[in-house]
């Protein structure tokens, strides 16, 4: 090993007009963990997919243990040594096929291993699983395993290759701690095998535990380089934003009057009954994790099942919606989660999407009236900070934060009395995450706001008022200011305790 | 714009062009009136189920039954003439109830009993060439035609009614074809323009996010039947009007030539979606194809060859040309 396992001089690429990458220069040294930070649309994902083979690059050039290296396929990126791990890991594993299939998978397809041959089959893939520590059963389907097994046997099917360079695309981002802990414990180990790793997240906890040298990317450039122990995360993050970023400091405004008030309420049968009040001018984030509860609260408040039992009352009127129309008449909206699946038309541009809910108002009698929905489109990208050429851009030309911004500036440009905002900083970048809490409690005087997060730190981070909820109750509440951590934490994990 | 970005958003009317052009120049009389006006008689029918089956496809449906509703609205028509002896205002005004209520079913069938649109629709179409036939036990309707009871038919069409399909403005331009025209400006117009269009491509491209942004995508949907049925059943109409007798065997192309007109109106002017104007010159595209090559001497069984091959060179430049590019950052 000559210390350099790839060496990246000058890289440029653009989509059109779209320039991404504007001349990379940067090395990630055999042996060591280089952790690759950037905001959404500073051009990380277009490096990983240069490097990978995916796309070609326009100018540049890259070489790999001192030989150029162009890859015109990732069939071709594979045989040279450079490994991914993407994001999503059912994209590198076939659900259907057992185990051991998996891990044989590439060997399979280039005809050097036979289908038939169940137990040497097994055999050659334990070998393969046992380099990477991973112990399940090689004859259990792929589909059966947990997440962190699956990404485990990805990863194990990527070392088979022998890489000197394995590129992880935000491999923690849907890993429990245990879970992540493990796969830190395999990278540690494939950094004293002299691998190069290129590891790319946002999650600071991850970055401290693993990174020996951080790479912070910019609008197409590298815009800092750490090597020196102790990492400078703190220097690491302004490289990446371009500016200091003060921690949110949560001023709680005086509480206004009730706006919605849930009595005795229950979102599921068995479900302990719960009382919720949220006010004009308030924040409240529902925390809790996944399966706790807050999709159901969500789907009580915005009409789309009814709960089993209770009350619930709006501005002091009964409160009952039989439908998501019914809540948007009475002036609750709802951020839905997973922009894709439930908000984002794919096939409409920034101001269609934006106008959606809102059509009546752009419209006179039947007819459109499309200036008044280009007006719509300018202002919500200037007051939301989408990042686009024009509010005529198609939605997915977007990345995930400016996506997540048009999200929720859909339901920011009418007034209303109840925002539910489930999951708002799901896949997006620190600096979008910032922009958009920030929105959120600017606008938040005349109405009630909920945001549900499954995160504590994004709760912390928004809202005025935090809810713990688990096992379809509340199970406790706080106010952000000194926060008993341990006590909501305690909160978060087990209902029983928290209801005594 | 890049010269691949004009090929794919003009490509195909530059084709058409050219094929006129050509067309022009080899075939004697193709460039005059009596020619535009056959081409677009010939499409007329065609265009306004080809104009129908487009909505359903905007809320990403699709409606198959629409051939079957034109030729049931073609017997009932006829059967409301020559056997029930009512004029021509009954005579369409049946029809185009049967058409929106084959829709309302079709839209019941798929959104209330969850039926999967193609099968729902196949299901209807099967139902609908059934039971045109049953009241005359399978025999086509003219006026002095044995009626099943041993009486003889004696209504006639009523001429009226047959003006619908005769009739030319001006001694030139055949009313169907203002129909034609006159549909497709409104079909246009209410996918384009109007916040219901809107919604509804909105629900084809994505159900459940313009559900959770307040539309009422089972109206829609059904809605988009009823107005399939009720064009469909528009060009039953005319076809009667045309023929003048109630034809058990007229209309067996129909569904396919329209189905493809509406899918070839993809690749217009680079949509890659259903669109109206699309629709309008995919009809176009391919009549003019038809004339083109009848006035050249080819024989008449190419015709269905000629149609699938410009559907699939249309879907070509639909699917592999336009593949949605996304920015990756």
């Amino acid at each position: 090993m000559d210390g350099s396992a790839i060496r990246v001089r000058g890289l440029s690429k653009a989509f059109g007009p779209n320039r991404v990458l504007r001349g990379i220069d940067f090395d990630l040294p055999a042996g060591a963990v280089t952790v690759l930070m950037g905001a959404n649309g500073a051009g990380k994902s277009t490096l990983v997919k240069v490097l990978c083979g995916v796309h070609p690059t326009d100018r540049g050039e890259v070489t790999l243990g001192g030989r150029p290296f162009a890859p015109g396929s990732p069939a071709q990126a594979l045989r040279a040594g450079v490994v991914t791990v993407h994001q999503n890991i059912d994209d590198g594993v076939v659900p259907d096929l057992d185990v051991a299939s998996n891990l044989l998978l590439d060997q399979i397809a280039d005809g050097s291993v036979g289908v038939a041959s169940g137990r040497k089959l097994r055999d050659r893939a334990r070998a393969v699983a046992e380099a990477v520590g991973l112990r399940v059963d090689l004859r259990r389907p792929m589909a059966e395993l947990p997440l962190a097994d699956r990404q485990l046997v990805a990863i194990a099917r990527a070392m088979a290759h022998k890489p000197r360079l394995l590129i992880l695309d935000e491999p923690t981002s849907s890993l429990s701690a245990a879970e992540a802990e493990r796969l830190f414990a395999l990278i540690d180990r494939l950094r004293a095998q002299g691998v190069a790793l290129l590891y790319i997240s946002h999650r600071m906890s991850d970055i401290r535990r693993i990174a020996d040298r951080i790479v912070s990317m910019r609008d197409g450039v590298v815009s800092g380089v750490f090597e020196a122990q102790p990492l400078d995360t703190g220097g690491a993050v302004r490289a990446m934003l371009g500016r200091d970023l003060s921690e949110a400091a949560i001023t709680i405004p005086a509480p206004g009057p009730v706006v919605l008030s849930m009595q005795g309420t229950v979102l599921r049968p068995g479900a302990r009954p719960f009382d919720l009040i949220a006010r004009a001018g308030e924040v409240v984030a529902v925390t809790g994790l996944v399966g706790a509860g807050k999709s159901a609260l969500a789907a009580a408040l915005f009409g789309l099942a009814a709960p089993v039992a209770g009350a619930m009352r709006l501005d002091g009127a009964p409160y009952a919606p039989a439908s998501p129309i019914a809540a948007i008449a009475r002036g609750v909206y709802m951020v839905p989660r997973d922009r894709r699946a439930n908000t984002l038309i794919a096939d409409f541009d920034i101001a269609r999407n934006l106008s959606l809910p809102f059509l009546r108002r752009h419209a006179r009698g039947p007819f459109l009236r499309r200036r008044s929905e280009a007006a719509l489109g300018a202002r919500m990208v200037a007051e939301m900070g989408v990042v686009c050429r024009s509010p005529r851009d198609g939605i997915l030309t977007l990345s995930g934060g400016n996506q997540q911004k048009v999200a929720v500036g859909r339901w920011m440009a009418e007034a209303s009395r109840l925002l539910v905002l489930d999951e708002p900083f799901q896949g997006v970048d620190i600096q979008a995450r910032r922009d958009i809490g920030a929105k959120i409690r600017a606008t938040a005087r005349d109405r009630a706001t909920l945001v549900l997060v499954a995160e504590l730190d994004e709760a912390m981070e928004i809202a005025d008022r935090i809810l713990v909820m688990s096992e379809h109750t509340v199970a406790g509440e706080h106010r952000n200011e000194n926060l008993d951590l341990s006590s909501v934490m305690r909160q978060v994990t087990d209902a029983h305790g928290a209801a005594a | 714009m890049t010269a691949r970005d004009l090929a794919i958003r003009y490509g195909f009317l530059v084709l058409m062009a050219g094929l006129i052009v050509v067309f022009g120049v080899t075939a004697s009389g193709f460039l005059t009136v009596p020619s535009a006006v056959f081409i677009l008689q010939s499409v007329a029918i065609t265009g306004i189920l080809a104009l129908g089956v487009t909505c359903t496809l905007v809320v990403g449906g699709f409606d198959l039954s629409i051939g079957a509703v034109a030729t049931s609205a073609l017997m009932l028509s006829a059967y409301v003439m020559v056997v029930w002896e009512m004029g021509a205002v009954a005579a369409v005004a049946l029809c185009l109830l049967m058409g929106a209520g084959v829709g309302l079913i079709n839209g019941f069938l798929i959104v209330k009993m969850k039926v999967p649109d193609l099968l729902a629709t196949l299901g209807m179409m099967f139902v609908l060439l059934g039971i045109q036939r049953i009241p005359t036990e399978g025999n086509s309707i003219a006026t002095g035609m044995a009626l099943p009871d041993g009486t003889t038919a004696t209504g006639t069409f009523s001429p009226a009614f047959l003006a619908l399909g005769r009739l030319r403005l001006g001694d030139v331009l055949p009313l169907s074809v203002v129909f034609l025209l006159l549909i497709a400006v409104l079909v246009w117009s209410f996918l384009e323009l109007t916040r219901h269009g809107r919604l509804m491509y909105a629900i084809g491209s994505n159900a459940q996010a313009a559900a959770l942004a307040g539309a009422n995508v089972e109206r829609y949907k059904v809605a988009a039947y009823v107005i399939s049925g009720v064009l469909a059943s528009v060009g039953g109409i005319l076809l009667a009007a045309r023929l003048g007798r109630g034809d058990v065997a007229s209309g067996n192309n129909l569904l396919l030539d329209s189905v493809a007109a509406a899918l070839i109106g993809f690749a217009v002017l680079g949509a890659s979606k259903p669109n109206a104007f699309g629709t309008a010159i995919g009809a176009l595209f391919v009549g003019i194809l038809l004339q083109g090559l009848t006035m050249l001497n080819a024989p008449y069984y190419t015709q269905d060859f000629v149609k699938g091959a410009v559907l699939v060179v249309a879907l070509v430049f639909t699917f592999a040309l336009t593949g949605r590019r996304t920015r990756s950052a």
